[in-house]
């Protein structure tokens, strides 16, 4: 492009294709100029021109569906263009605004609750900015496009991890995001300039031809450029050995923005990566296809092993799972992407991440809205939590279920059985058998985890509550169960337990101090903890009694429907896998 | 038999599978009203006994449709596309192999609806035990129905999650560690089983079953069959459960209430005989030809072990649990049904078929009549009940309740296979079939596995007569005695269990109602699929 500017062609510029990721780009500095002058009790507008804005954003891809729209191409050669709307960037752009969007209804909430604490106009800001960025990212076909918009969408996410006031938790894990994506970008940059220095171009399909006649003196270097190329965005997919700031950075952001990193952060990375891969480095594909296939079995068993120990009873243990478990995922992900290395169809293989990633951005972002909603009763984010959840909440329990099932891949999730099938496809039509073997594995440890979570959700909350105090309690919980104790006691009887304010209700299940919770009797410990557990208290009222969970409602109804209109018609997203995507 | 209409033959068919998911879902919502009964509760055990109930009326008359002249044609055949991007259809149907099959499962859940109704299942709310167990019914019918590989991938992991919530919130003692190693081996087991599933599919550019059976394995490399068989025949073998791959059938048919193991042991074990030969017999018998001596291998030591478990287990203050008793008498009687779907002939699939609904009607039977006798004495543990006979010299049951103990002597000497009685048909021609495999088998080998087989059946009747001794026998108590008197065959029990009792005589005396709707049907499969 640089050369072009000399000859001082204008491009012409087709709004049409560019306008997902420029509507967003806008709203996010119309947002940013509002808060300016929104007076305080206000603010709530800009969530709403968020969700308009990326609900407007999804709309606009109606026109591009049938994938054969680019713009910003060279003049003197209208083949090679920096921004093309084919059918996979359609299908990403709509996980990234779609999971977008969803956050964003979970961020309406999460705002409203924690008004002192979470700045709204920069969040705000920063989302869309992100989700531009993200939504560039899978149409950019230029390796200076591809880079900026990596960035774009990684930069304003560390801020949003570190956004909450006075909270070490979250500083931190913005430091780790941050330092490990930022080291992660510069290698990548350090690739692409090499890829450039050898092969004068950075526009990909011009790179995939020209890589193919490095001279031999510069062999080495293309691949080392190659090599580097693909960690930055390895990194960015969360593969081993670059997983471990997922955890901490998931659970020390807002809940929202750990959703929508899950979703959207996922799409970024895999996107970037199959981009480069196919597009850029085909003549590559020995190399990077071992390589992939290594990373795929290893990031599977890494996250599910480490979403595997994670201990019901700890703090945030919802979180820290699912957080583990999307680490787990996008070994999945990227099993399709070293598979088409191998076979003479490539597009196919990616069809098949496309559709495991839309039913995981559905399943995923659902799994989380639960979270978020039981979170608001019981702050305290341990999947324990989650217990008689089907008490107190039939359908929500149900729904949880259901997205749990769906991402361990077993009837009646039918849609996440399927997208583990096609999964399963490609691999061994690729004849990687040995991934697939590795993959089955993953996805039996997998089920311990959501089935016992599953289970969890059915069980009465009665004896969840006595098992807890004859386990004596966690120690990570005991600030906040003594705190919540101390006040059932200020209540003022033990049944006031059953009824109390949620927070109260979460620290029946942890207490350590079964004094404050025996009422007015005086019972003995022992006793009191027996009468606990077999009293009705310790499951929460319901939390829809707390204002403000409509947006919940409302992400949990489209998340839930999704997913079931998928299970009944798998073929709405594994269709990616029968048609042309370049 | 009776002539219905196709198109009416395809809309039962479709409607036996799925009605008892649609059923599942209504039994979560509230009763409607005027159906609300005495109490939720109740209502929603009636919806269960309702459900199942018309299933079974729907696969009694699509049995009564089904033409018997032409057992071996695919009858009631739908073909629709579902999923075009993964090549899977709906493609129902059923011929002589699969229906016998279909209407014993649509008979054993609505004799456990029945069951349930009268006897409140301990534990969890009733609304949940009832849609589980439909979605249960779905998932097996749907097996046998479905002519689609990933169908039937979809259909066997279908009874995963419901038969897990049923052993770990209804079941008894150790449940919770019961249900997760029946999960996790059979999951293990069926995800390596899809591998194979997909190699087939793929190689052969379909997961038609008819289709990939009258291809009869042409379209496949020897090497695709030999690593396809293994894959899926692991899966299925742990299913079945195949000697060495069993250990979770013991622990489960402990833990799991009554109803769980009349469904887990008359069942779901027949899906994994039933994917051997729908699936690997016909569409990669050379690739099973490689591994059928090494399965009747393993068919036989299972055949002895699970005797010899049970006769272990049998013995005095050896502290054995009945039911554990009759899931390794299980293990015995797979391994007739393994080694007759080894041998690879006509004789020995057919005699293995007919094990397999044997099988599911006396072991169903035998896990009712245990379901009761705890009921009662509030024990299974063999020890704690002959002790609680007078001078613990047997539990006595022909003097304290004489048709409990006589039926309990019915069903343990049908399952040992006495003439006459429908144990016996199934064994005698796996056995037969044993002693002539298929051409390219080797015959010293298959000798060698029935004398061992044979031998199993003199163990089995072994440890079945030490059960009837200690249970049924034993000196009858007097007035003076301090025993309890323990209630005799209820109403409900009798209604439940009559279906099975005449059954198990009924194929005892005329095996040819069933053989004569599975051999056309083997024949063509053997000789080159369905047509």
């Amino acid at each position: 492009m640089s050369a072009l500017a000399a000859e001082s062609v204008v491009q012409s510029v087709d709004w049409t294709a560019v306008a997902p990721p420029t509507l967003t780009a806008v709203a996010a500095l119309v947002v940013l100029v509002a808060d300016l002058f929104l007076p305080e009790r206000r603010k709530a507008v800009m969530g709403w021109i968020t969700l308009a804005a990326l609900a407007a954003g999804l709309l606009l891809l109606l026109p591009l569906l049938d994938g054969d729209r680019a713009t910003f191409c060279l003049t003197a050669d209208p083949g090679v263009c920096s921004y093309v709307a084919d059918r996979f960037t359609v299908a990403v752009q709509l996980i990234v605004l779609g999971g977008a969007l969803l956050a964003a209804l979970l961020s309406v909430t999460a705002l409203k609750d924690e008004a002192r604490r979470l700045p709204a106009g920069e969040y705000w800001f920063l989302l869309l900015s992100s989700a531009a960025g993200a939504a560039l990212l899978p149409a950019s076909r230029d390796l200076a496009t591809l880079i900026v918009a990596l960035e774009v969408a990684s930069l304003p996410a560390f801020a949003l991890v570190g956004l909450r006031h006075g909270d070490r938790r979250s500083s931190e894990a913005a430091l780790k995001f941050f330092l490990s994506s930022v080291t992660a970008t510069a290698v990548s940059l350090l690739g692409v300039s090499f890829v450039y220095a050898v092969t004068g171009s950075m526009h990909l399909t011009v790179v995939a031809e020209e890589i193919q006649q490095v001279d031999g003196q510069f062999a080495a270097l293309a691949r080392a450029g190659v090599v580097l190329t693909l960690v930055g965005f390895a990194f960015k997919t969360a593969a081993v050995p670059f997983h471990f700031w997922v955890p901490d950075t998931y659970t020390g952001a807002p809940l929202p923005v750990a959703a929508y990193l899950s979703v959207t952060g996922k799409a970024v990375g895999f996107t970037g990566l199959i981009l480069v891969t196919l597009l850029a480095f085909p003549s590559y594909a020995p190399v990077w296809g071992p390589v992939l296939a290594l990373l795929a079995a290893l990031t599977m068993t890494a996250g599910n092993v480490g979403a595997m120990r994670q201990r019901p009873d700890r703090e945030h243990s919802a979180v820290r799972l699912l957080a583990w478990s999307s680490v787990g995922q996008a070994g999945y992900l990227l099993v399709p992407v070293a598979a088409a290395a191998y076979t003479d169809e490539p597009a196919r293989a990616i069809g098949s991440t496309l559709a495991y990633a839309l039913m995981y951005a559905a399943v995923n972002l659902g799994a989380f809205t639960v979270v978020a909603l039981v979170g608001r009763a019981r702050p305290t984010g341990r999947v324990d939590d989650h217990r008689g959840l089907y008490a107190a909440r039939p359908v929500t329990a149900l729904l949880m279920a259901f997205f749990l099932l769906c991402l361990a891949g077993l009837p009646p999730g039918i849609v996440g059985l399927f997208a583990k099938v096609t999964v399963f496809a490609t691999a061994v039509e690729a004849g990687m058998g040995w991934l697939a073997v590795v993959m089955a594995v993953n996805v039996v440890i997998a089920l311990v985890y959501y089935l016992r979570w599953t289970a969890l959700l059915f069980r009465p909350a009665e004896a969840g509550a006595g098992a807890a105090l004859a386990a004596g309690a966690v120690p990570a919980a005991q600030p906040v169960s003594v705190a919540a104790s101390a006040g059932a006691g200020a209540a003022g009887s033990g049944r006031a337990l059953s009824g109390a304010v949620p927070g109260a209700a979460s620290g029946t299940d942890a207490t350590a101090i079964p004094d404050a919770v025996s009422g007015p009797g005086g019972t003995p410990a022992p006793n009191a903890a027996a009468s606990a557990g077999t009293s009705p208290a310790g499951i929460a009222p319901e939390p829809a009694a707390l204002p403000g969970a409509a947006p919940l409602t409302v992400a949990l109804a489209v998340t839930g429907l999704l997913a079931l209109a998928l299970s009944a018609a798998p073929q709405l997203i594994l269709r990616f896998t029968g048609v042309a995507l370049f | 038999m009776i002539d219905i209409n196709e198109s009416v033959m395809q809309a039962l068919l479709a409607f036996v599978v799925l009605i008892p998911l649609i059923g599942a879902a209504a039994a979560l919502l509230p009763a409607p009203p005027g159906l609300k009964g005495k109490s939720p509760e109740q209502a929603v055990l009636r919806h269960g006994v309702t459900v199942t109930g018309v299933v079974l009326l729907a696969a009694l008359a699509l049995a009564a449709g089904f033409d018997h002249s032409r057992p071996q044609t695919m009858q009631a055949t739908t073909d629709i596309s579902w999923i075009p991007a993964l090549d899977v259809r709906i493609h129902l149907g059923v011929d002589g192999i699969s229906l016998p099959l279909l209407v014993l499962t649509a008979l054993l859940t609505f004799l456990c609806a029945l069951h349930s109704y009268f006897v409140r299942p301990p534990g969890g709310s009733p609304k949940g035990f009832v849609a589980l167990l439909l979605v249960l019914e779905t998932g097996t019918l749907a097996s046998f129905a479905v002519l689609d590989l990933l169908l039937f991938f979809l259909a066997f992991e279908t009874v995963l999650i419901p038969m897990y919530f049923l052993i770990a919130r209804w079941g008894g003692a150790g449940r919770s560690a019961a249900a997760w190693k029946f999960v996790l081996f059979t999951l293990l087991g069926s995800v390596v089983m899809l591998l194979g599933l997909l190699l087939i599919g793929i190689k052969a550019g379909t997961f038609d079953m008819v289709t990939l059976a009258s291809d009869n394995g042409r379209s496949l490399t020897v090497t695709t069959q030999v690593v396809a068989v293994l894959a899926i025949g692991l899966g299925l073998a742990v299913k079945t459960p195949m000697w060495p791959l069993h250990s979770w059938l013991p622990d489960a048919h402990t833990a799991a209430p009554t109803v769980g193991s009349v469904l887990l042991a008359g069942v779901l074990l027949k899906m994994g005989t039933y994917g051997f030969v729908r699936i690997l017999l016909p569409a990669a018998p050379e690739g099973f030809e490689v591994f059928a001596p090494y399965l009747a291998a393993f068919a036989v030591v299972g055949i002895v072990y699970g005797s010899l478990a049970c006769l272990a287990l049998a013995r005095k203050g050896a502290k054995g649990d009945l039911k554990r008793l009759i899931a390794y008498s299980s293990v015995g009687h797979m391994g007739f049904v393994l080694l007759g779907i080894a041998t690879m002939t006509p004789t020995g699939v057919n005699g293995a078929l007919f094990a397999n609904v044997a099988h599911g009607l006396i072991t169903g039977l035998l896990f009712f009549l245990v379901g009761a006798l705890k009921d009662r004495t509030g024990t299974t543990d063999l020890d704690t009940l002959s002790a609680q006979g007078v001078r613990a010299t047997g539990a006595a049951l022909y003097g304290r309740a004489p048709r409990l103990g006589g039926l309990l002597a019915f069903a343990a000497v049908a399952s040992l296979g006495l003439p006459g009685l429908a144990g016996f048909w199934g064994e005698m021609l796996a056995l037969f079939g044993a002693f002539d495999p298929a051409a390219g088998l080797s015959r010293p080998a298959y000798l060698v596995f029935m004398a061992v087989g044979a031998f199993g059946t003199l163990l089995t009747a072994a440890y079945l007569l030490v059960v009837v001794r200690r249970v049924c026998m034993g000196e009858p108590p007097r007035e003076t005695d301090d025993v309890p008197l323990l209630a005799d065959v209820r109403g409900h029990e009798f209604a439940a269990w009559t279906p099975l009792v005449v059954l198990t005589v009924l194929a005892g005396l005329w095996p040819k109602v069933l053989l004569g709707l599975t051999d056309p049907a083997v024949q063509q499969l053997l000789a080159g699929g369905p047509r």
